[in-house]
């Protein structure tokens, strides 16, 4: 596919009002690479004017700095801010709750400045907007969906309805889980859990959660966040309902709905 | 300069409060996912055993005039698997009814862990390395960042 990378807009005179952070799982992480397509996708039809960093772009830190790095953090922080404070970057969008919380809450105190909007907020306003429409009777209109809460996106940021808003306007029947919004339960990948072997216990977390999601009767998972979409998926293997249910990025869910062309 | 917290004194005002206010209702560890997973974790018992090491050290330096080397920290009352098993998902601070944070004390624990022990799981270490070297906690060339357009 097509997508603008902000040094080669730049050589060319022009300077993107959008900066598209893809953040590392969703450049590296071949099933997060598919939720990044998707949101490019979105972007392409609506003609944004956006553009990515590609290779200029480098770890936020975050996993380093929940680990316990804050050496290695600072590292990054300031090698990311050189590059977006070079461009004049004003406002970022990207797919991933932990990339969303660093840029937008810790960059700040380090010299580094933006309008950072979270994927799901911007999908929001898109379709409040009426720039995105929904096809009627889309592929999930009328589906039981649940959604599970990004750790980093609700209790940090304190995001709960965008996501909502987001799969309301594709139809779908949305059910809850017992424990969501505030006291959703995490997917267990959080605080660098993602790069280590979980502590000993009875159960992994991402089980519990998954069982969780799967007594709702959802035929579709939603997560906003590549990380929580890898758990879950795992979760569902597990129970070796991946015949029957999905875990999709409410930016899939979107992209497959939309009546755009 | 001195990285996180090995013991109380390295703690914030906030944290110290927060260990003496605790009611001990054990909300924040009925939240918490490691412990409802059967993990050591329980952030209760990290506000707990907080104040009984501040309680320790207070009796310390009322005996000795000032603070005098018991050979102990907060790592000999919280152990490093406790600290291991939290993935920061804030749930212990929001469920608190008087605002505590267990997470401040656990990631200042962290900080030290890593900045002045080395002490990484080496999964973690391998992650370290790949951030310094690829720019990604994982092994993947910073040359193909952008190789998912090509999907
Ligand atoms: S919820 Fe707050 S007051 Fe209750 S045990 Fe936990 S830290 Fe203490
Ligand atoms: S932040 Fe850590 S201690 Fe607090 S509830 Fe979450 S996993 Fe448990």
């Amino acid at each position: 596919m097509n997508v603008p990378i902000f040094s080669e807009q730049i050589a060319s005179g022009k300077t993107p009002e959008l900066l598209f952070w893809v953040g590392c799982a969703g450049s590296f992480d071949q099933r997060a690479q598919k939720i990044t397509r998707a949101f490019a996708s979105i972007l392409n039809k609506l003609e944004i004017d956006y553009a990515i960093l590609g290779k200029e772009e480098m770890c936020t830190g975050d996993p380093a700095r929940r680990a316990g790095n804050e050496f290695m953090f600072q590292m990054m922080a300031y090698q990311n801010i050189q590059v977006l404070n070079g461009y004049g970057i004003k406002k970022i969008v990207t797919a991933c709750p932990h990339c969303f919380n660093t840029l937008k809450n810790e960059y700040p105190e380090l010299g580094g400045t933006y309008e950072v909007i979270h994927h799901a907020s911007y999908l929001q306003q898109l379709i409040d907007e009426g720039r995105i429409k929904m096809k009627e009777g889309g592929d999930f209109s009328g589906r039981k969906i649940t959604y599970h809460d990004s750790c980093y996106l609700g209790r940090a940021n304190d995001i709960y309805e965008a996501p909502r808003k987001v799969l309301e306007a594709l139809d779908a029947a949305l059910v809850e889980m017992k424990r969501c919004k505030s006291n959703g339960l995490c997917c267990g990948a959080g605080g660098a859990q993602m790069f280590k072997e979980e502590e000993k216990g009875t159960t992994r977390i991402n089980i519990d959660r998954t069982l969780e999601a799967l007594d709702t009767g959802a035929s579709v998972i939603a997560s906003a966040c590549p990380f929580c979409n890898t758990m879950m998926t795992d979760g569902v293997k597990n129970s070796n309902k991946e015949e029957e249910v999905q875990v999709l990025d409410i930016a899939e869910l979107v992209a497959a709905s939309m009546e755009n062309e | 300069m001195k990285f996180g917290a090995k013991d109380v004194f390295d703690l914030s005002w906030k944290s110290l409060l927060d260990a003496y206010s605790c009611t001990e209702c054990g909300r924040c560890s009925t939240a918490c996912p490691a412990n409802q997973t059967g993990k050591l974790l329980s952030p209760r018992k990290i506000m707990m055993d907080t104040r009984d090491r501040l309680e320790a050290v207070g009796k310390n330096i009322k005996a000795n005039g000032e603070f005098k080397d018991d050979g102990k920290n907060l790592l000999s009352h919280i152990t490093v698997e406790e600290l291991r098993a939290c993935t920061t998902c804030n749930a212990c601070v929001e469920e608190c009814p008087v605002s505590i944070s267990p997470l401040d004390i656990i990631l200042e624990m962290r900080r030290a862990l890593i900045m002045e022990d080395s002490n990484a799981p080496q999964e973690w270490n391998g992650m370290f390395s790949n951030i310094e070297n690829n720019f990604a906690p994982w092994k993947f060339s910073p040359e193909d960042r952008a190789d998912w357009v090509k999907g």
